[in-house]
């Protein structure tokens, strides 16, 4: 499902310093598979979820999703690809505030290949115990219920890869929990990957797979050294 | 559904300031439209309203000030024409008709002309349309010294005035109400109306005028002007040489159209400068346009760019904000021709009011799309900027959380 080889990515500081935060070597994740990555702030990791989904342009290496190579499309390809295939929950949640819960899910499904479906998506919510609020704005809603509007929108296109950053980041520990096991669930009757990256331990020790990304990032050890 | 629901959205979020650019969209638009439309219809409505007279005889001096004192009921009359320079005028071969009029009186600021009963019988003020008053009432006859009246159909409804009524006319053309003469006057009819500048005025004999108290003894041989109309378009050019060119008496106002023309010629500049400031409202209304959406674009930036995280391609965000520009542009629009209607209805009273000229509020001119299409191409236009703002956005760099 997800193979990502010799992927790189550096920036450059104000003092016009470049500094790599991403040099990972080899990396993959089968499909229906969920991997927790466990990783300390500022290590990178956001950088890494946001250069497989495309969000970033990588300096080189190669990731490929579902066959097909992000790497090598350009920035419109890379839309398109994220759009039908992957699947993103923001710790912030980024909700559309202006638009209400209903409008958040069918926005995020009509940039894919499935185009708007009001009844996939309020299936959606309904599954995710929101079927009553799908005309409420974000701002209506507790700050659980907004984890799971964003859950359903990120899940509402049947992704084949969901990316989590930090998915109970900004919640307590009953509602983190809560929202995990919504996430590995409708994940696992979609078939679809998980990966998520966390320094919550116990976010991540509800995960059978857990890995440093420490471990597989290779600018985090030589920014060590 | 998406870029309409994106737009919706958006300009519901920020709907005060929507409110506001599409107001001053709506000005603009309005005001565009109605400054042509005034020029354009004021223009055509005055150099055509001859009142069915081809010429205007009066003292010597302005044929500017002839025209609109004895066709437009405006100005005061450069002076006086002698009874016999009428009689001789009105025995030219080449005159068809002659109608003598003598101004110098008032009913609260409405001219009171004497002239003759052959105006309403043998003058047509536009083509196949005779002067005519409402049931009940008649024109006033052939006797010279009948006190009868007959009232434009604009006054009448001003000063509320109907068959029998009767009033003392003031003296001058101003209102002056210490003024007023003892003689008393009967509405015998209300003229129908006529889109005239014959409508602003209370028609009597023109021996009432003359022999008004108070007036100089002189003023019964003479009259204020003549009105013309010619057996053939060519005879005028014979009077004219006559009166105006070999002659040092009399002034000869021909053709009446073509010096109105010349009027607006004169006053161009004016057309221009409101023009100049219509362009400079719709340009300053496309500017903020430009600006409100710019100003917006910080507070829109992470919802853009959870929309290009999302999946959304960087033109389609493109086209939304420019979309978006162009949507307040057609509710400016839209508003605009209430701004219009309004603008020109209140412009068209005044102008009926003050010249008994009717501007057509209904009537149809290019000017009426291509105005608003404008408006909107410019407002989309404006927002080019501020797409490109979006188009920009770093979607990482705004979703921003580092770890």
């Amino acid at each position: 499902m997800l193979d990502i080889t010799d992927l790189k990515k550096s920036f450059l500081t104000p003092e016009k310093e470049r500094v790599e935060i991403v040099s990972v070597g080899n990396f993959a994740l089968a499909a229906g598979e969920q991997v927790a990555l466990r990783g300390e702030s500022g290590s990178g990791k956001t950088t890494f979820l946001h250069l497989i989904a495309g969000i970033l342009a990588a300096d080189g290496g190669r990731v490929t999703i579902d066959g097909v190579e992000m790497t090598a499309l350009g920035e419109a390809g890379r839309d398109k690809l994220r759009a039908g295939k992957i699947g993103y929950v923001f710790q912030t949640f980024n909700l559309l505030q202006g638009f209400t819960v209903m409008e958040n899910v069918v926005l995020g499904m009509s940039f894919g290949p499935r185009g708007a479906d009001r009844g996939h998506a309020k299936e959606v919510l309904e599954r995710v115990g929101l079927g009553h609020r799908l005309d409420h704005f974000p701002a209506q809603l507790s700050t659980g219920q907004q984890q799971r509007v964003a859950v359903a929108r990120a899940l509402a296109n049947r992704p084949k890869l969901v990316l989590a950053d930090e998915p109970t980041g900004n919640l307590d520990r009953k509602h983190g929990r809560e929202a995990l096991a919504l996430i590995r669930e409708v994940c696992r009757e979609n078939g679809a990957a998980l990966l998520l990256v966390s320094h919550d331990e116990e976010a991540l020790a509800q995960f059978e797979t857990r890995r440093d990304f420490a471990a597989i990032n290779g600018a985090v050890k030589e920014a060590a050294k | 559904m998406t870029l309409p629901l994106i737009i919706y959205r958006s300009l519901r979020q920020h709907a005060l300031s929507t409110l506001i650019t599409a107001g001053s969209i709506a000005l603009a638009c309005g005001l565009l439209m109605c400054v042509w439309m005034v020029k354009t219809q004021s223009q055509s409505a005055f150099t055509q309203t001859t009142t069915g007279f081809d010429a205007v005889l009066g003292a010597r001096g302005s044929k500017l000030q002839l025209v609109l004192n004895a066709i437009f009921h405006l100005e005061a009359s450069p002076g006086n024409v002698a009874w016999a320079d009428y009689e001789m005028v009105r025995r030219h071969p080449a005159v068809k008709t002659a109608i003598p009029i003598a101004v110098g009186d008032n009913l609260r600021g409405y001219r009171i002309v004497g002239t003759l009963p052959e105006l309403f019988d043998k003058v047509e003020y536009a083509p196949g349309k005779k002067f005519a008053v409402a049931a009940g009432g008649k024109f006033f006859g052939v006797a010279p010294d009948a006190r009868e009246a007959v009232v434009g159909a604009f006054v009448a409804q001003k000063l509320g005035l109907k068959v029998g009524d009767t009033f003392k006319p003031f003296h001058g053309l101003a209102f002056d109400e210490k003024n007023q003469h003892e003689e008393i006057f009967t509405v015998v009819g209300v003229m129908q109306p006529t889109n005239t500048p014959v409508d602003r005025v209370l028609w009597i004999p023109i021996k009432g005028v003359q022999t008004m108290s108070g007036h100089d003894a002189k003023a019964a041989t003479e009259v204020s002007a003549v009105l013309i109309q010619l057996k053939a378009a060519s005879a005028g050019f014979m009077l004219d040489m006559m009166y105006n060119k070999q002659g040092n008496r009399l002034t000869l106002a021909y053709p009446v159209g073509a010096i109105i023309a010349e009027l607006f010629g004169k006053i161009a500049w004016f057309d221009q400068v409101l023009t100049l400031v219509a362009y400079l409202v719709a340009l300053v209304a496309a500017g903020s346009v430009l600006a409100s959406i710019y100003n917006s674009m910080s507070a829109r930036r992470r919802d853009l760019a959870i929309l290009r995280a999302l999946g959304a391609r960087r033109r389609m965000i493109f086209g939304a904000v420019v979309a978006e520009a162009a949507c307040i542009g057609v509710l400016g629009a839209a508003v605009g021709y209430a701004v219009y209607f309004g603008l020109l209805t209140g412009v068209a009273e005044v102008i009926r009011a003050q010249t008994g000229v009717v501007l057509d509020v209904g009537a149809k001119h290019a000017v009426l799309w291509i105005c608003p299409l404008a408006m909107i191409g410019l407002c989309a236009l404006g927002g080019v900027v501020p797409a490109i703002k979006a188009y920009r956005t770093p979607v990482a760099e705004t979703l921003a959380p580092t770890s």
